[in-house]
C-alpha cells in the first residue's frame, strides 16, 4: 500500500523530527513522536528522517521493521491489543481472542470495514493478576469476557 | 476532611477504579459531605480492586471491591466512619494477606499518593540519599555489596559487584540505565513501583549515580505501560523542581539527570545489550559480551544496567543499613523478593516476602488456589523463559540456588498458575512460537531453531513419527541451550523440556518412554 502524504502531514513529520533530533540516540524518540501524531510511520518519511539524523534510509527502515510497536500503515480510529501471553492463556484468552476476531470479522493486523478498530496481538500488559487483559488505545481492561469486550468495543465505536 | 483512597494503579483502573472514584465524589457532593479524594497506588490485593480505603483515627479501613453501584449503600452505611457494610474488610493493616508479608521495597506502595513528593518524604523517602550524600562512592558500593542484593531482573548477579566494576572504570561520562522493559508474562512488580511509588526508583537511581560517578540516567520503559510513563514524567519533573534531580542535588554539588525513554515492543530489548542498542537508536540486536556494559555500555561508556526492583531496593538499604536487609532471606538469597501471583489463581497480587517461602504457600495461602476451583496442575515461574513445575515440586523454597537444583529459575518473581485444563504440549509449542516472534535474529540456533520447534510440535500433535519427533525436540533444545548468544534462545528449552519431562502424557508419552 502506498500512501501519499499531504503537505500538512509532511510538515507535522518535520516538526516532530526537529523537536527530537538533538536527543542522544534520537531515532526511537523521533519514530514514537511521528507515530503518536499520525498513528503510523509512513515509509515516505524515511528519507526525511534519515537525512535529519545522518542515517541511511536502509537504517531507518531496519529500525522501523525491527520493533513490533511501529506500524507502517495507517490504522483504524482505535487500536485494540489482545494479550496472548501465558497468564492470560491460563484464564482463557484463546477463546476470547477467537471471539473478538469473529465478532469484528478481522484477524490480527487488520482494521474493521468501518475503519473503527485495528486488532493487534500483545505479549503481556502487566495486568496478569486480572487476566485476561486487553488494551483499547491507552485504556487497560482486566478480567475481560465476551460481555465486557462487547461494552469496550461499543464504547470505542461510540467515541469515534 | 475525611480522606478517601481510590487507587490509580493500572490494574485498579482496568477494573473500573476511575468510575468508582467519580461515583464517590458525585455521591458526596449530592449528600453535601466533604471528602478529600486521594488517588493512591495499589496495596496489591488485585482480586479486590477497586480497593477503597477511608482514613479513620484507628487507621485506614478497607472497602472492597467497590463498584459504582455500591457507592450509595456505602454512604448509607456511613462508610466514612467505618460503618458496617458487606464490603467492609476492617483495618487494612490487619488484613492477614498484608500482615504476613515483609514489605521493604514495597513499603510505601498503596499507602502514599504516588506523585506527591511531600508524601514520599513524610514516609521515609530520601533518607537513603541523604545518607549516601555523606558517604564516599566506594562506601555506598560496599553497603550495597554487603546487603547481598542480587539483580532482580532475573539473572541474580550481585548488584554491588556490578556497581564496583563501573565505579572503577575510568571515564569522562558514565550512565545509569534502568531496565523497565518488564517483558515477562506474569510479572508486574516493576510497573507497580513506577506507577505507585516512582520516587523510590528515582531515589535509587540517584544513589547509583552518586555511587559510581554517573551524571545521566535513563529509564527504558516498555511501550505497553502508558500509565507508568505519565507518572514517571510527572514525578521526575517535581524532583527536578525540588532539587532532588538536576545539576546540584540537594546542594551536594553532585549532578544527576534523569530521562524516560520509551521502548517499542520488542521482548529481546529487555536483554541489557539489546536495550543499549535500542537506546542508541538502533535495532535491538544483542551484543557479544565481553565487553560487559559495566565497562563499555551506553555510547561505549561504563554503564550500570539494573532492573527497576534492584534500583528501588537501594534506598531502604542505604537508609537502614546493609545488615538490616541481609537479615532477611535464606542461603545466598538475601533480602526479600516481590512475588507476583498471576494466571489461574483466586487471589492474584503482589506478595513481598523474604526468600525461603515455598511455592505451595504462595499458591494456596496467598493465592487461595485456582480461580476456576479446579486443581492447579502446572506453574510457570520466572516468565516465558522459566520452567513449568508440577505439583511434586511445589514445596521448593523460593531461593535462587534451590530453584537451579531442580532446573528451574526464579527470574523476576512471576508465578503463573494453570489448572488441569492446560495442555502442556501446547504450552511447549507456544514457548517456541514466542521465541520465534521475539528472536533478534543474530544467531541461528535461536532464529531457526525456534521456528523448527513450532513445526515439530505441530507434527507431535498429529502423532506421526512420534519417537523421532520427540527426539528432535530434545536435539533442538540442546542446540538452542548450548549455541545461543543470549538467554532468549538459550532458555526457551526450560519451558519446553520441563513441560515434556513433567507432563509427558500431554505429549502422548508415558513416563517410561520419557526415561528412555
Ligand atoms: N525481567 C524480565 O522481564 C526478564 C525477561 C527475560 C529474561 N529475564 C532474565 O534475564 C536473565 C538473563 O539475563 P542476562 O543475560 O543479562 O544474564 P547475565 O548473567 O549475562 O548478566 C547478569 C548481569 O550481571 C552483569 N555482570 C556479569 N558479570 C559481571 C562483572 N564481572 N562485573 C559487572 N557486571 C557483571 C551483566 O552485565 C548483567 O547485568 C535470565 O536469567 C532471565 O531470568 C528477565
Ligand atoms: C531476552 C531477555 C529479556 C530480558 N528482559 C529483561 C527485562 O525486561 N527486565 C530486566 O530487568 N531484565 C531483563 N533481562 C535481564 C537483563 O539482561 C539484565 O540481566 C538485567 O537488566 C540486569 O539488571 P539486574 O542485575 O538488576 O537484574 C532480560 C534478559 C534476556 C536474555
Ligand atoms: S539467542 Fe536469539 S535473541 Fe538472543 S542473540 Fe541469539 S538470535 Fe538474538
Ligand atoms: S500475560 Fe496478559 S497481562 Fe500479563
Ligand atoms: S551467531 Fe549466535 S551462536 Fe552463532
Amino acid at each position: 500500500m502506498t500512501t501519499v502524504l499531504t503537505s500538512q502531514e509532511k510538515a507535522r513529520i518535520d516538526a516532530q523530527i526537529q523537536a527530537h533530533r538533538e536527543m542522544p540516540g534520537a531515532l526511537l524518540p523521533v519514530l514514537h513522536a511521528i507515530q503518536d501524531d499520525l498513528g503510523y510511520v509512513p515509509e515516505e518519511a524515511y528519507p526525511q528522517i534519515a537525512h535529519a539524523l545522518a542515517l541511511s534510509v536502509a537504517e531507518v527502515h531496519g529500525v522501523v521493521t525491527f520493533y513490533h510497536h511501529f506500524r507502517r500503515h495507517p490504522v483504524g480510529k482505535h487500536v485494540l491489543q489482545i494479550c496472548r501471553a501465558e497468564s492470560c492463556q491460563a484464564m482463557g484468552s484463546e477463546k476470547l481472542e477467537a471471539h473478538i476476531k469473529s465478532t469484528l470479522g478481522i484477524d490480527y493486523h487488520q482494521t474493521t470495514a468501518d475503519g473503527a478498530i485495528t486488532l493487534e496481538p500483545v505479549y503481556c500488559l502487566g495486568n496478569c493478576a486480572c487476566s485476561p487483559a486487553v488494551l483499547m488505545d491507552e485504556e487497560l481492561h482486566g478480567r475481560v469476557d465476551s460481555h465486557k469486550i462487547a461494552e469496550i468495543i461499543q464504547e470505542a465505536r461510540a467515541a469515534s | 476532611m475525611i480522606k478517601v483512597y481510590v487507587p490509580r494503579d493500572s490494574t485498579a483502573l482496568s477494573l473500573g477504579a476511575d468510575k468508582t472514584a467519580q461515583a464517590i465524589v458525585a455521591e458526596a457532593q449530592k449528600r453535601g459531605v466533604e471528602i478529600e479524594l486521594v488517588r493512591n497506588g495499589s496495596r496489591g490485593l488485585f482480586w479486590l480492586e477497586p480497593f477503597v480505603e477511608v482514613a479513620t483515627d484507628k487507621g485506614r479501613v478497607a472497602f472492597a471491591p467497590v463498584q459504582p453501584k455500591d457507592v450509595p449503600s456505602l454512604f448509607d452505611a456511613d462508610f466514612l466512619h467505618a460503618g458496617a457494610h458487606p464490603l467492609n474488610l476492617g483495618l487494612t493493616e490487619e488484613l492477614s494477606w498484608l500482615k504476613k508479608q515483609q514489605r521493604l521495597t514495597f513499603a510505601r506502595v498503596g499507602i502514599t499518593d504516588p506523585v506527591s513528593l511531600d508524601d514520599y518524604i513524610a514516609h521515609d523517602g530520601y533518607k537513603g540519599l541523604t545518607n549516601a550524600l555523606k558517604m564516599s562512592g566506594a562506601d555506598i558500593v560496599k553497603t550495597v555489596t554487603d546487603s547481598g542484593l542480587r539483580g532482580r531482573g532475573g539473572a541474580a548477579f550481585p548488584t554491588g559487584i556490578k556497581w564496583n566494576t563501573v565505579l572503577n572504570a575510568p571515564a569522562d561520562q558514565k550512565y545509569i540505565v534502568c531496565n523497565a522493559d518488564e517483558g515477562d508474562s506474569g510479572t508486574y512488580s516493576d510497573r507497580m513501583v513506577m506507577e505507585d511509588d516512582p520516587y523510590v526508583l528515582i531515589e535509587g537511581m540517584t544513589i547509583a549515580g552518586v555511587a559510581v560517578g554517573a551524571t545521566q540516567g535513563y529509564i527504558y520503559l516498555r511501550s505497553e505501560y502508558p500509565h507508568a510513563l505519565k507518572v514517571l514524567n510527572e514525578a521526575i519533573e517535581k524532583a527536578n523542581q525540588a532539587g532532588y534531580l538536576g545539576e546540584n542535588i540537594r546542594g551536594s554539588g553532585k549532578a544527576f539527570h534523569l530521562e524516560v525513554r520509551r521502548a517499542a515492543g520488542a521482548y529481546v530489548c529487555g536483554e541489557e545489550t539489546s536495550l543499549l542498542e535500542s537506546l542508541e537508536g538502533k535495532r535491538g540486536l544483542v551484543r557479544f559480551k565481553p565487553p560487559l556494559p559495566a565497562i563499555e555500555g551506553l555510547f561505549g561508556k561504563p554503564t550500570v544496567v539494573n532492573n527497576v526492583i534492584s534500583l528501588a531496593t537501594i534506598p531502604i538499604i542505604l537508609d537502614k543499613g546493609a545488615q538490616f536487609y541481609a537479615d532477611y532471606g535464606m542461603g545466598r538469597s538475601r533480602g526479600t523478593l516481590p512475588i507476583q501471583l498471576a494466571g489461574n489463581l483466586k487471589q492474584g497480587g503482589l506478595v513481598e516476602l523474604a526468600f525461603g517461602a515455598t511455592l505451595r504457600e504462595l499458591l494456596y495461602d496467598f493465592g487461595g488456589g485456582s480461580a476456576t476451583g479446579k486443581p492447579i496442575r502446572a506453574v510457570q515461574v520466572g516468565g516465558p523463559l522459566g520452567a513449568y513445575l508440577p505439583e511434586s515440586q511445589f514445596d521448593t523454597p523460593l531461593d535462587y540456588e534451590e530453584f537451579s537444583k531442580i532446573w528451574a529459575v526464579l527470574g523476576h518473581g512471576g508465578i503463573v498458575a494453570f489448572d488441569e485444563t492446560v495442555d502442556m504440549a501446547k504450552m511447549a509449542r507456544y514457548a517456541f512460537e514466542f521465541c520465534a516472534v521475539e528472536s533478534c535474529g543474530k544467531c541461528t540456533p535461536c532464529r531457526i531453531g525456534s521456528t523448527r520447534g513450532v513445526e515439530v510440535m505441530d507434527k507431535i500433535a498429529t502423532g506421526k513419527d512420534h519417537t523421532k519427533n520427540i527426539q528432535l525436540v530434545r536435539d533442538l533444545s540442546d542446540t538452542m541451550l548450548n549455541g545461543s548468544l543470549c538467554a532468549l534462545g538459550g532458555m526457551t528449552p526450560y519451558p519446553v523440556l520441563s513441560a515434556l519431562n513433567h507432563f509427558p502424557e500431554d505429549f502422548r508419552l508415558n513416563k517410561k518412554e520419557v526415561a528412555a
